[in-house]
């Protein structure tokens, strides 16, 4: 009997992760009970030659307790360092003795958007900028202050600031005109094999999303949630962060967090987003 | 990390005293569709190893990617490629051991990594470092260890 029941369980093990997780899951996101998330949407044009019809927010591939930690403010973690970057916001720095709120005053009004549409070309720059990079840019130009590392903790926390201003904006990255040619040097980064593994973004984040890649529920690599509240690490995590992350897994050498390759990986990334919500911070596992 | 990378170390120092008698990366002959029928050290292949080359994160990790029924002892097996029980009755030993060393000469454009390959990689890194390294990078597997996992892959019938 005993042995039966057992095999039994282990059957059902064998037969769990195919049925339970081959697929992304239909839930609903709606944060704090009012901001309605779109979550799966059909592909940007750009998309057509791709198998892709439907892209997807990296939410539908993580658990449902995962999933709903998502759902609340009170139960996000990444909302601890929006309260951060909300003190940062205010406070003085630099030679300037000024603050982000002396020329931008009330975040909620002035950075409602912003995040939807980075990175975005900048025709005084003459150059494709993220929001981290126009976040240093304040702070030496205007503020007269040190940058911030690329992917520290202060970075992490303005730009979860900066992001839940557009909570349930629709992503609105444009390629055309001057910021294409970093476009087509992004999809060219995407779709190559890297490392002594030999992959690609494309062989786990395009051939493969919902499938297994181990312990691991394959997304479609999208940034529309970042920052991301990681249980893992248990802080926040910016996107240059996560492309080292899977750069360096396909045994590579990885490309630099700020450097040309990862902005232009960035807009190519983000581009594949276009029409899903900003929802950053998110949470992921 | 520390713990990879000391049977990483382990592995190559494994390479170089079978060396003399292996076939080396660069001179393994594949077929026309990609099978090598000549074994890579000359000696029979230890189906228990392969086994555990094959189920250990560190080193074959063939489970991340493939559902094997004989290694449901070790947690968590991929979706990416096809399910290897009966690979033994759906391949040959040439067939295998091709797989293993190069799987692109036998799928082109497969995703399977190639676990006897040293050169040729965009941008190779020191192994989960991120950081740069020069090729000849060591393989994945040693030649045994290839020839291992072989035997063990001929033992997997569905009959
Ligand atoms: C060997 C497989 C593999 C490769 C190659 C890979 N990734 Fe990933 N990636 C993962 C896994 C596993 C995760 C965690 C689960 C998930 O969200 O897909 C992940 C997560 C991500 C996420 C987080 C998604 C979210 O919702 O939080 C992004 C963004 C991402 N990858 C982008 C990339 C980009 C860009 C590349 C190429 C430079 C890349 N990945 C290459 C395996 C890979
Ligand atoms: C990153 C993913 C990945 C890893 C890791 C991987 N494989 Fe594969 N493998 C594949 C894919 C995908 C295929 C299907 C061939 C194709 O069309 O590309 C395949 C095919 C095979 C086949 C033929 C399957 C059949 O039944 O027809 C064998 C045998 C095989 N792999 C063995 C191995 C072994 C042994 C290892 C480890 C030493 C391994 N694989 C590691 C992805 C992987």
């Amino acid at each position: 009997m005993r042995m039966q029941a057992k095999a039994a369980i282990a059957a059902l093990l064998v037969a769990a992760p195919g049925l339970a997780s081959a697929d992304p899951d239909d839930d609903t996101l709606v944060v704090n009970g009012e901001i309605e998330m779109t979550t799966k949407t059909a592909a940007p044009d750009h998309m057509s030659d791709t198998a892709v019809d439907t892209i997807m927010s990296g939410w539908h591939f993580r658990s449902d307790e995962t999933q709903a930690l998502q759902m609340d403010d009170f139960d996000n973690s990444g909302m601890i360092f929006v309260d951060e970057g909300r003190a940062q916001w205010n406070r003085e720095a630099g030679s300037e003795g000024k603050s982000c709120a002396s020329c931008h005053e009330d975040v909620a009004e002035s950075m409602k958007g912003v995040r939807a549409t980075y990175p975005k070309w900048d025709a005084e720059a003459g150059e494709v900028q993220t929001v981290a990079m126009q976040i240093n840019d304040c702070r030496t130009e205007n503020m007269g202050a040190e940058p911030y590392g690329y992917t520290s903790t202060e970075m992490a926390n303005m730009e979860a600031l900066i992001a839940v201003q557009s909570r349930g904006m629709p992503v609105d990255v444009k390629i055309d005109g001057p910021a294409r040619e970093m476009w087509e040097q992004g999809k060219e980064l995407y779709y190559t094999r890297t490392g002594q593994l030999e992959l690609s973004c494309a062989n786990c984040h395009e051939d493969n999303y919902g499938n297994m890649i181990r312990a691991d529920h394959l997304s479609q690599g999208q940034i529309n949630g970042f920052p991301t509240y990681r249980l893992k690490n248990a802080k926040l995590n910016t996107v240059h962060a996560r492309f080292k992350g899977c750069v360096r897994d396909t045994r590579a050498e990885t490309y630099k967090p700020g450097s040309d390759a990862f902005v232009a990986l960035e807009l190519y990334v983000a581009s594949r987003g276009n029409g899903l919500s900003v929802e950053g911070p998110s949470v992921r596992n | 990390m520390k713990f990879s990378t000391a049977i990483l170390a382990a592995a190559v120092v494994t390479a170089g005293a079978a060396q003399a008698e292996s076939v080396a990366p660069g001179e393994v002959q594949f077929g026309e569709y990609g099978a090598v029928s000549e074994s890579l050290t000359g000696k029979p292949g230890d189906p228990e190893n392969g086994a555990m080359v094959m189920k250990t994160k560190s080193i074959g990790n063939c489970i991340s990617c493939h559902e094997v029924g004989a290694l449901k002892d070790a947690p968590f097996h991929g979706e990416i490629g096809p399910m290897l029980d009966g690979a033994g009755d759906r391949w040959s030993e040439a067939q295998l051991r091709g797989i293993v060393a190069n799987a692109k000469k036998t799928f082109p454009g497969s995703m399977m990594p190639a676990y006897y390959k040293t050169e040729g990689f965009v941008r190779p890194g020191d192994a989960f470092t991120g950081t740069a390294a020069e090729e000849p990078l060591p393989p994945l597997l040693t030649a045994q260890q290839i020839e291992d996992v072989v035997a063990f892959l001929m033992t997997l019938s569905d009959g």
